[in-house]
C-alpha cells in the first residue's frame, strides 16, 4: 500500500504495461489513451451503416491495390493471346487485354475483380442508407452540420469514383458509358467541346482518357476519401455519437459500451463480417463479365446497356428527358442532356447540402441535439425524405426500362411515359401519405401510453358486452413514447419581426407545417383517465 | 383542469439483467467453446484458400445452376476467404456479446461552447493580431495581395492547356467525301447494291486513302448504317429520295443524342432504336425522331454507285454527325 505504483502481475498485464509505458515516455499518451479506451459508444443496429461504408472502403483499397499489380491502364493496341480463347487474336486496348489476363490467367484475379466491384456497390448502398438514417433521425442537426457536408462530399465523390472505376476495363459497355460522359461534357454551353477535347486529349476516344482516369481513380479520389473519412470520424469521436431516446438517455449524456473491449470486438469483428460477405459475393456472384462484351469500338454496342445502380437514376432521368434543343445564333444548346444530367442533379445535391441549414431556418431551432428524433415525430422531414426516395426510385426504374420491359413484357414507351408523369406526381402523393402515416403513428403512440397495449384477451362483461383487456405499458416505454419536444416547449417560436415580407411569410408557413404534431400523452391525462375509468 | 400539465418522467436506466453466461459457469464454458470453434473454422478457411491456390487447376469450369459456368479455383479461393474472415467476425462478436461485460455505462457529454470570456478573448486576439499586420491601414498591400492571390491560381489552369488540342472544325466533319467508297465493316471490302437484300442491314465505313490506318476516332464519327427497304416503303421528299439508291438508305450510326451506336433495327416497323436511351428513329422518314430524348434525326448520307457498280458517297454529310455541341450550327438534319 505504501507503493503508489501498482505493478501488473499477469503476463498480459506486463506486456500491456510495457507497450503503454514505452509509448507514454515518447508521446505522453497514457492520459489520452486511458480516457479514450473508456469512451462510451451507444449501441443501435443502424449505427453500423457508417461502419459498413468504412469497411467496404478498406476492402476497396486492399482489393484495388491487388488489381493495380496486373492492370495496364493503356489504350495502346495489342492483340490478345490468353486463356480466354473466344477473343484470341482480337485487337484490343492493353487495358482490356490486361483485365482479361486478370480474369483468366491470374489465380484469384477474377475473385479480386469481383470483390472490388461488389465492395463498390456495397460502399455506395451503405453510404446512401447511412445518409437516410442520418436524415430521418435528424442526426445532421447542430452541432453535426459539418459532418453532414462531409458526408455529401463523400457521396458525390463515391458516385464519380464508381463511374471511373467501371470505365477502366475499356470493354464495350464501359466505353459506351465513357461516350455518354463525353457527350455530357460536349453539351456544356460555350466551353463544352474544349472540355471534351482536353479531357480526351483530342477526339473521342483517343488514347489518353483511360491513363488519366486511372490516376484519378487510384490516387486523387482515394486520397480525398481518406482525408474526408478521417475528418468525418474525428468529428464523430470528438462530438460523441448521437443516441436514440429512451430511459436514462439524455441530451447531456451518452449511454452504451466502452471502446475497449466490447466496442473494439464488435466493430473489429464486424469488419471481418463485411469482408466475408463481400468475399462470398465475389466467389459466387459473377459481376461485370467484361469478356462477354468484347473490346470497345464506337461503332458497336451491346443491348441492355446499364450503368451501376448509383448512376442508374441519372441515366433514367436522361432517358425520360424531352427531346429539347435550342438553336440560337448559330449555336446549339442541348436541354435534353443539360437538364437531366447536370441541372437537375445539381439542384438535388445543392438542396441536400443545405438541408440542415434550411431546416434550422424554418424551425428556428439552433440548439444542440444529441438525442435522435423518432422519424414519426418530425412528419414534415420524414415525408420529404420519403418523397426523395420515391423520386429516385422512379428515375432508377426508368434507367432500367429496357430490362423491365423485357422481363415484364411491357413496352419501353409505356414505362417511359409512366415514369415521365410519375416523376412529378408520385413524390407529392408520397409526401402527403407519409405525413399522414407519421401523424397516425403519433396518435397510436398516444393511445398506447394512455390505454395500454392490446393483450388479445377477450372478456365478457356481465352485461354481455365483450371487451379486450388492455395492459399498461412499462414506465420506460411510456417515457420513450412521450419524451419528444412539444411545439409549445420549442425555445424559439420565430420572433414576429422575422416574419415580414414574402420571405417572412414563407418562413412562417413552413414553420407551421414543420410543427404539425399530435400532442404527446401526458401523465395528467393518464391520471384523469384513471379517475374516470373505474 | 389544472394549468400545470404533468409530463411523464424519465424512469432512468433499466436495471441490469445478467446473462446466462454471467451466472452459469457451464453456459460461459459453452460460449467460450463456440467462439473457439469459430476461430478454428477461420484457420480451416485459410488453409482451404492456400490449398485451392496451389492444387486446384486454374482452368477448370463447372456449370452450377443459377450461377452459370464458374471457375472452380476462383470460387474455392473465394469461399476459403469467406470462411476465414466471416468466422473471425462472428467469433469476435459472439465473444463480445456473451462473455465481455454488458453493463451499459453512462458518460457525460462535454459542452462544446467555451466560456464567454474565452470567446471574447479569442475575438479580441484575432482582432489585435489582424490589427498588428496593419492590413487595414495599408490598402496598397491588401489590394496587391488580393491581385496576386487571385492570379496565382491561373498558372496551373494554363499549364493544363496542353491536355488536348483545340477542337477546331473536327466535330463538324467526317472522312466521307464525294466518291468515297462504302467499305463493309469489319471485312473492309467495297459493297455493291446487290450484296444487300431487302430488309438487310450493314455497317460501313469510308474507304481511307491507301496507307492510312483506321483508328477508333475515325470509326467514332464515320460509322454508317446501310439499310435496304422496298423503294415504295420510303416516305421522303424528292431530295432525300435522291440520296437513296435502289431502296438503300444510309444514316450515320452515331446517335444524335449522346453518341451511342444506334444498333437496333426493327425490320417490321423500320425503326432504329438506340439501346442507351431508347431514342427511336423512323427509317422511312429520313430517321425522324419518333420517341425518346434525341432532338434531331440521324444525318443521312447521300449515296450512289460508281462506274464499277460499287456504292459510294455522293457528297459529305451535310450536317455534323453525333451529339450536339455549342458550336454546332444547323437546325435540321
Amino acid at each position: 500500500m505504501a507503493d503508489k505504483k501498482t505493478s501488473p502481475t499477469t503476463r498480459t498485464g506486463k506486456l500491456a504495461a510495457g507497450a503503454a509505458n514505452y509509448a507514454d515516455d515518447r508521446l505522453g499518451s497514457a492520459g489520452y489513451l486511458k480516457k479514450n479506451l473508456n469512451k462510451i459508444f451507444p449501441d443501435h443496429w443502424s449505427f453500423m451503416l457508417g461502419e459498413v461504408c468504412l469497411y467496404s472502403f478498406v476492402i476497396l483499397l486492399l482489393s484495388g491495390t491487388f488489381l493495380t499489380f496486373w492492370f495496364d491502364p493503356s489504350q495502346r493496341d495489342v492483340v490478345y493471346q490468353g486463356a480466354y480463347t473466344p477473343l484470341s487474336g482480337v485487337s484490343m486496348s492493353a487495358a482490356y487485354a490486361s483485365t482479361l489476363h486478370l480474369s483468366f490467367d491470374v489465380r484469384g484475379g477474377l475473385l479480386m475483380r469481383q470483390i472490388h466491384h461488389w465492395a463498390a456497390l456495397i460502399f455506395m448502398v451503405a453510404i446512401v442508407v447511412h445518409l437516410f438514417r442520418v436524415f430521418f433521425t435528424g442526426a445532421f442537426r447542430k452541432p453535426r452540420e459539418t459532418n453532414w457536408l462531409i458526408g455529401i462530399g463523400l457521396l458525390t465523390f463515391g458516385i464519380i469514383e464508381g463511374f471511373l472505376g467501371y470505365s477502366l476495363p475499356d470493354d464495350l459497355l464501359s466505353g459506351t458509358g465513357i461516350r455518354i460522359a463525353e457527350a455530357i461534357l460536349q453539351a456544356i454551353p460555350v466551353v463544352g467541346s474544349y472540355l471534351a477535347f482536353f479531357a480526351f486529349g483530342g477526339p473521342f476516344p483517343g488514347t489518353s482518357f483511360i491513363p488519366r482516369v486511372y490516376m484519378v481513380h487510384i490516387l486523387l479520389l482515394p486520397a480525398l476519401f481518406l482525408a474526408l473519412i478521417t475528418v468525418h470520424l474525428m468529428m464523430v469521436w470528438y462530438q460523441k455519437h448521437t443516441q436514440f431516446p429512451g430511459p436514462g438517455r439524455k441530451e447531456s449524456n451518452v449511454v452504451g459500451y466502452p471502446l475497449m473491449p466490447v466496442y473494439m470486438a464488435k466493430a473489429g469483428g464486424f469488419f471481418f463480417i463485411v469482408f466475408g460477405v463481400t468475399a462470398f459475393l465475389g466467389a459466387v456472384a459473377s459481376i461485370n463479365p467484361i469478356w462477354l462484351y468484347g473490346p470497345y469500338t464506337p461503332g458497336q454496342i451491346s443491348a441492355g446497356s446499364q450503368p451501376d445502380w448509383y448512376m442508374g437514376w441519372l441515366d433514367g432521368l436522361v432517358r425520360m428527358a424531352p427531346p429539347l434543343e435550342t438553336h440560337w445564333l448559330g449555336h446549339t444548346i442541348s436541354w435534353n442532356i443539360l437538364l437531366p444530367s447536370l441541372v437537375l442533379p445539381g439542384l438535388i445535391f445543392v438542396g441536400m447540402t443545405f438541408y440542415p441549414f434550411i431546416e434550422a431556418w424554418i424551425s428556428g431551432d439552433h440548439r444542440e441535439h444529441h438525442l435522435l428524433d423518432r422519424p414519426r415525430n418530425v412528419p414534415n422531414r420524414t415525408a420529404l425524405g420519403a418523397m426523395s426516395i420515391a423520386f429516385m426510385v422512379i428515375a432508377l426504374a426508368n434507367g432500367g426500362n429496357d430490362i423491365i420491359a423485357t422481363h415484364f413484357h411491357l413496352t419501353i414507351n409505356g414505362i417511359m411515359w409512366f415514369t415521365r408523369i410519375g416523376l412529378f406526381t408520385v413524390p407529392p402523393i408520397v409526401f402527403i401519405i407519409t405525413k399522414r402515416v407519421c401523424l397516425s403513428l403519433q396518435r397510436a403512440d398516444r393511445d398506447l401510453v394512455l390505454h395500454g397495449r392490446e393483450t388479445g384477451r377477450l372478456v365478457m362483461l356481465p352485461s354481455g358486452e365483450m371487451i379486450e383487456v388492455h395492459e399498461p405499458i412499462s414506465d420506460a416505454r411510456k417515457w420513450t413514447l412521450t419524451q419528444h419536444q412539444q411545439p409549445e416547449a420549442l425555445p424559439a417560436p420565430l420572433p414576429e419581426e422575422a416574419l415580414v415580407g414574402w420571405k417572412g411569410k414563407l418562413r412562417k408557413r413552413m414553420n407551421e407545417a414543420h410543427n404539425v404534431q399530435v400532442p404527446a400523452a401526458t401523465l395528467s391525462e393518464l391520471k384523469e383517465l384513471g379517475d374516470s375509468h373505474h | 383542469m389544472s394549468t400545470q400539465i404533468e409530463r411523464f418522467e424519465d424512469p432512468g436506466l433499466p436495471e441490469h439483467l445478467h446473462r446466462k453466461a454471467d451466472t452459469d459457469p457451464k453456459a460461459a464454458k459453452r460460449a467460450e467453446q463456440q467462439v473457439a470453434i469459430l476461430f478454428l473454422l477461420s484457420a480451416v478457411g485459410t488453409v482451404g484458400t492456400i490449398a485451392s491456390y496451389i492444387w486446384v487447376h486454374p482452368q477448370v469450369y463447372l456449370y452450377i445452376p443459377i450461377l452459370g459456368s464458374t471457375n472452380v479455383q476462383q470460387a474455392c479461393i473465394g469461399l476459403g476467404l469467406t470462411l476465414a474472415t466471416l468466422t473471425i467476425g462472428l467469433g469476435a462478436i459472439q465473444w463480445a456479446k456473451k462473455l465481455m461485460p454488458d453493463v451499459e455505462q453512462v458518460q457525460e457529454r462535454h459542452e462544446f461552447r467555451s466560456s464567454d470570456k474565452d470567446r471574447d478573448d479569442l475575438t479580441k486576439t484575432v482582432e489585435n493580431r489582424v490589427e498588428e499586420t496593419g492590413i487595414a491601414r495599408r490598402p496598397l498591400i491588401k489590394r496587391t495581395l488580393g491581385l496576386a492571390l487571385g492570379l496565382v491560381g491561373l498558372s496551373p489552369l494554363v499549364l493544363l492547356r496542353d491536355l488536348g488540342p483545340m477542337p477546331g472544325k473536327y466535330l463538324d466533319t467526317t472522312d466521307w467525301t464525294a466518291g468515297t467508297r462504302l467499305m463493309l465493316d469489319p471485312a473492309n471490302t467495297p459493297i455493291r447494291p446487290e450484296d444487300l437484300e431487302v430488309g438487310a442491314v450493314a455497317q460501313v465505313l469510308p474507304e481511307l486513302p491507301a496507307g492510312t490506318e483506321r483508328t477508333l476516332e475515325n470509326i467514332g464519327k464515320d460509322a454508317v448504317l446501310l439499310i435496304r427497304l422496298r423503294p415504295e416503303d420510303f416516305n421522303l421528299d424528292p431530295e432525300r429520295l435522291s440520296w437513296t439508291y435502289n431502296g438503300i438508305i444510309a444514316f450515320s450510326k452515331i446517335c444524335t443524342h449522346m453518341g451511342c451506336a444506334v444498333a437496333l433495327y426493327e425490320q417490321q416497323t423500320h425503326h432504329l432504336l438506340c439501346p442507351c436511351h431508347q431514342s427511336t428513329f423512323d427509317v422511312t422518314r429520313a430517321a425522324k425522331v419518333i420517341f425518346g430524348p434525341a432532338a434531331r434525326p440521324l444525318p443521312q448520307l447521300a449515296i450512289t454507285v460508281d462506274a464499277n457498280g460499287y456504292l459510294v458517297a455522293k457528297q459529305p454529310f451535310t450536317v455534323p454527325i453525333g451529339p450536339s455541341f455549342w458550336e454546332r450550327n444547323s437546325k435540321n438534319g
